[in-house]
């Protein structure tokens, strides 16, 4: 795991085990009204990045001991009071049986362990920034893992073309909140490290408002009638990267899973 | 050298890039332009001074208006060919060009053959023709030295060259392991993905969306994408190294200049080191079209900086995942291909040993 620590505060809060930042009543700010862009609407520009757990687990869980041996306490896993409405998800009773498989072949199976695209909402809440960018008629969510890039359509709405990993977001605003509505998926991205998965029939409804100068609440519904029996909530803050001269860096993390993947299938020395 | 290999092309599409790289004008008759959506030829055709009239359109937050899909895909090679001796073709010579070098790409393949079937470049839209590209006059994108040639490479440059290649060589053949095959392959960037941006033999498109304070430039090929702030800030430490660099912009007039320095020099450009800076100028000449110029500086390579230009033509979007690594099918398949041989000939070894 990799976590980039940016300011003061976030190392701190981190170090204390991420006892203070996982909440799940994140609602706005009463009455805030976002700064406009030029063209009138919330500027919610810059970047962005969650302070939780919820990689590890978006449901609520207790700490945990590293799945790496070797990693020791540096792997282990923190607990959280997970990011989802009620703690838990409405898994259908397979799919709750496929969830646990998952879980325990995590090491071979988590898309993140093999540097594949994140999906929605994963890539809003590993730990490494998001950058928003609006303009009129494309708003881009550009995340340093893996160089993910998702483009929201303002304008010029139309179903998906074909699935994805990311998907194929459709945005508009509703007063002080970016709504946009995800479809397109294909069953290959996860919702954490434990294991937690969708099919290709999801349906993300992400609602992002600004709550302060600098943190935004960031709510996704999920609908996916084949594996849950209900639509689910997340809601979490996300903190601007205050710090002079932020920017997204190169996580272009293919050559570090090479090995792993490909290890095997090397040329052996001849004996 | 530069090639680009969407994975299940793989190691075919490099004989490509290789082809392109010479445009012979003697040959063939003109015929009919390829392109299907060819850009009205007066401003895909023009020469960059022709257009200094145009203003563009302006962003909300007042940036010069430089968004929208768009695409550098052309037949215009690199360095001027040989047989070649001036700046500019006419408009017939540059169809005779063209239609070399689009029949140059489809003839990669046997008729008839599985490779054909597999790799026929006239279909699933691989066949540059087939898609908007952006026509260009100039015989090569190099316009300073004034012969279309990079600069001769330094002593350090021939060096560092050598030395590369003795590492190549040492590290065993290309399918010994996956860190030998080439980048592109291996999904991690596209050879030319630059900066400086070069086209690729296909998928050469961009997306540019400018927000306040920066513009980001998404490519197509590997879902690459370029944040670049132009708000004034310095460069980050030297000991920040990208692939494709760190990139810091501004606006001159109504040209976009970005300044890219911090490669890391695993991606070198034709040889260049960690050291080189790329200036890039993004100028809207035309409602559709971008004249993108760029400089390289790397005394430690070349004797002096060279420049290079050529038109972003705007195409339709929109620009749809690239989900290279994920279905990367072809680098496993390969590998395991190149230890099957090996065991097949060690078997057949030892039965001629035991007889």
């Amino acid at each position: 795991m990799r976590t980039r620590f940016v300011t003061v505060t976030m190392a701190a809060v981190l170090a204390a085990g991420l006892a203070l930042v996982v909440t799940t009543a994140t609602a706005q700010t009463p009455g805030y009204r976002a700064p406009r862009t030029k063209d009138g609407k919330p500027n919610l520009n810059g970047i962005w990045q969650a302070l939780n757990t919820a990689n590890w687990d978006i449901e609520a869980h207790p700490a945990g001991p590293s799945p790496v041996r070797d990693l020791g306490a540096a792997g282990a896993v923190p607990a959280g009071l997970g990011i989802v409405e009620g703690g838990t998800l409405p898994y259908r009773p397979e799919a709750l049986a496929k969830k646990k498989e998952n879980a325990a072949n995590r090491l071979k199976l988590d898309p993140e362990i093999k540097c594949y695209l994140p999906g929605v909402p994963r890539g809003m809440y590993q730990p490494f920034p998001v950058q928003i960018i609006q303009s009129p008629k494309h708003i881009m969510i550009v995340h340093e893992y893996a160089g993910a890039v998702r483009t929201v359509y303002m304008d010029n709405h139309v179903e998906a073309p074909a699935d994805s990993w990311m998907g194929w977001s459709n945005g508009h605003w509703e007063g002080e909140t970016l709504v946009i509505d995800t479809t397109g998926f294909n069953d290959l991205s996860w919702f954490d490290r434990a294991g937690n998965f969708h099919s290709d029939g999801m349906h993300v409804i992400e609602r992002i408002t600004a709550r302060s100068p600098e943190t935004l609440t960031y709510e996704a519904t999920i609908e996916d009638p084949k594996v849950f029996t209900r639509p689910w909530k997340i809601s979490m803050p996300l903190y601007r990267h205050v710090e002079a001269n932020a920017q997204i860096l190169e996580f272009r993390c293919v050559e570090f899973v090479e090995d792993l993947m490909y290890g095997h299938l090397r040329k052996q020395p001849s004996k | 050298m530069k090639h680009r290999c969407l994975v299940p092309i793989g190691v075919l599409a490099i004989p490509i890039a290789i082809a392109w790289l010479g445009v012979p004008v003697a040959g063939q008759a003109p015929s009919t332009a390829a392109a299907t959506k060819a850009a009205p030829a007066k401003a895909s055709t023009a020469k960059s001074t022709a257009t200094k009239a145009y203003t563009p359109p302006r962003t909300p937050d007042g940036q010069p208006d430089i968004q929208g899909f768009w695409t550098n895909s052309t037949y215009t090679p690199l360095e001027r060919p040989n047989n070649v001796t001036k700046e500019f073709y006419t408009p017939d010579e540059l169809e005779v060009a063209i239609k070399q070098a689009a029949d140059r790409e489809t003839a990669q393949t046997e008729p008839g053959t599985t490779a054909d079937v597999h790799y026929d470049f006239t279909q699933f839209g691989l066949d540059r023709s087939q898609s908007t590209f952006a026509k260009n006059l100039r015989t090569s994108l190099i316009t300073n030295p004034e012969n279309g040639k990079l600069p001769p490479v330094t002593p350090e440059g021939q060096k560092r060259a050598a030395e590369r290649a003795a590492a190549r060589k040492t590290q065993g053949g290309q399918y010994d392991a996956v860190e030998n095959m080439p980048i592109g392959s291996r999904c991690i960037i596209m050879a030319g993905a630059g900066p400086p941006m070069m086209n690729a033999g296909y998928n050469s498109n961009y997306q540019i969306v400018q927000g306040p304070g920066y513009v980001m430039i998404l490519t197509e090929m590997i879902h690459d994408v370029r944040v670049i702030p132009v708000d004034g800030r310095p460069q980050p430490h030297s000991n920040v190294r990208q692939w494709v660099g760190t990139s810091r912009g501004r606006w001159d007039g109504n040209t976009l200049i970005v300044e890219t320095t911090n490669f890391n020099g695993k991606n070198a450009f034709r040889g260049a080191s960690e050291n080189m800076k790329v200036i890039e100028r993004f100028t809207r000449v035309a409602d559709d079209v971008i004249t993108y110029q760029f400089t390289v500086e790397d005394d430690a390579t070349w004797a002096r900086p060279w420049t290079a230009e050529m038109p972003m033509q705007k195409t339709e979007g929109p620009i749809f995942e690239f989900a290279c690594h994920e279905s990367n099918y072809g680098i496993a398949n390969i590998l395991a291909g190149a230890r099957a041989d090996e065991k097949r000939a060690a078997e057949e070894a030892a039965k001629k040993g035991a007889k």
